[in-house]
């Protein structure tokens, strides 16, 4: 056994090692990407728990006696606002969702709250504000993607196998119904 | 920008050689590269004053404002800054020199024309050429372009020296060639300027459906900015390649124009995004 078989061995581990460091780091750069993107969602949803506030004190005003759909929108968004756990989370967030529906439905039947300016200026928000929860989660959907496909794909997850790199789960529709398309009935 | 520059290093290229002396095209290679980085590094600034450009805030314009702001938190980048261009030609561009100096700007008829869907595919399409980069790449293609003058010039004074001396058939030949290089390529520069642009422009298309997830939108609103016809009122060949649709109205369908032009004909885009009729 040569000199030069010996610099071929070092050369080839040389390689696999400047490669196993890259390949490490950018995983790590991965997950930390998908992680923030998890947070941005938050800061999208506590925009419109900020909202929801206003809203319901507006509505309030002209829909005396709704004080059930009220109820229900103040006691959605603070389980929503209470939840930790990411599975819990998001079906408190789909909870919120629906009572605000309810809220605006509702608002349908008081023209003159209809053509409050407050009012339509919290409606044209909170619609903005869900675009923007929209956006983040689709944000964090893309990042997770590029995250579970380098953990899959030869030879990263060799990398990912050995340094236990988990893949994260997409962010996906909790309740079948919200994929119906909603029926507008007059 | 880039091809007025070409231009610049290839009549430095063709004084060098008439006189003789590498120095005027080392010399304009340098102006070149300079005045095309200063372009580059200034293109926000640049772009927006060749085109009068006013800020445009969320109060005035808060479809355009949101739209472009939910699609960069999508895209995972930092908002670009807004701006409005007075012109009923529907149009839109985007410039700067990386994300974080990044900037949009749309004219009133575009916001006039599109519905929501549309101008998020027209943003779209905005923020993918920022993302992609394309300020930086037309940037380097000058770069390259000047440093390709450079070798051929180094190439042909070797030439020159191993082979002219008195072989009067050689001589000649080599000036025809000389003369013949000279006067194609500069178009040949061009060609190769406006082929890549064109490509960039399918890639923002692509990039942009990517994002927004609905091709429908940019498709129908290319088709809508291709019907118009008429030209921007400051359309410039500076700027012209920025745009997401030909500033100058709709050019004609022949080989020649279309070679020549800094985006691919409506039609061939709207196919790309949506498939055949």
């Amino acid at each position: 056994m040569g000199m030069t078989t010996l610099y071929i061995v070092l050369g080839i581990l040389a390689v696999l090692s400047t490669w196993a460091v890259f390949s490490y780091n950018r995983f790590v750069s991965l997950v930390n990407r998908a992680k923030e993107a998890w947070s941005d969602i938050s800061v999208q949803l506590k925009r419109r728990y900020d909202l929801i506030p206003n809203l319901v004190e507006t509505v309030k005003g002209y829909a005396t006696h709704e004080a059930a759909t009220f109820d229900n929108v103040t006691k959605a968004r603070a389980a929503a606002m209470g939840a930790t756990d990411p599975a819990a989370k998001a079906e408190a967030e789909n909870m919120l969702t629906s009572t605000l529906k309810s809220l605006f439905a509702v608002s349908e039947a008081y023209p003159d709250l209809k053509a409050n300016t407050n009012f339509l200026e919290l409606q044209r928000e909170l619609s903005d504000t869900e675009n923007k929860i929209q956006a983040s989660r689709r944000f964090y959907n893309a990042n997770v993607m590029s995250l579970n496909t380098a953990i899959e794909s030869f030879p990263g997850n060799l990398i990912a196998n050995t340094f236990g790199f988990a893949k994260m789960d997409l962010f996906e529709l909790a309740n079948p119904a919200e994929a119906e398309p909603v029926k507008v009935a007059f | 920008m880039t091809a007025f520059l070409i231009l610049v290093i290839l009549i430095g290229y063709g004084v060098s050689w008439y006189y003789g002396s590498s120095l005027f095209l080392y010399v304009a290679v340098a102006i070149a590269i300079f005045t095309n980085f200063f372009s580059y590094w200034f293109s926000d600034r640049v772009a927006l004053s060749m085109t009068g450009a006013k800020p445009a805030t969320r109060a005035e314009y808060f479809d355009l404002y949101t739209v472009t702001e939910n699609l960069s938190i999508t895209a995972g980048m930092p908002m670009p800054r807004l701006y409005v261009i007075q012109d009923p030609a529907p149009n839109a561009f985007a410039t700067g020199r990386n994300e974080k100096h990044a900037v949009v700007a749309v004219t009133t008829g575009l916001l006039s024309m599109m519905d929501r869907a549309e101008l998020e595919g027209v943003i779209a399409h905005e923020l993918s050429h920022i993302r992609n980069r394309d300020i930086l790449l037309m940037t380097v293609a000058v770069v390259l372009a000047g440093f390709i003058a450079i070798i051929a010039d180094i190439f042909l004074h070797m030439a020159h020296a191993g082979g002219g001396k008195g072989n009067e058939k050689g001589s000649a030949l080599f000036m025809v060639f000389a003369v013949v290089g000279f006067v194609l390529a500069p178009i040949a520069a061009q060609l190769i300027q406006m082929a890549i642009s064109r490509r960039r422009e399918y890639l923002a298309d692509a990039s942009g459906a990517l994002l927004t997830r609905y091709p429908d939108g940019l498709a129908r609103a290319l088709v809508k900015i291709g019907s118009y016809g008429m030209p921007m009122k400051k359309a410039n060949h500076a700027t012209a390649h920025l745009f997401i649709g030909d500033p100058f109205g709709a050019r004609a369908g022949q080989w020649v124009e279309r070679l020549f032009a800094t985006h691919p004909p409506v039609q061939e885009r709207v196919k790309a995004l949506v498939g055949g009729k």
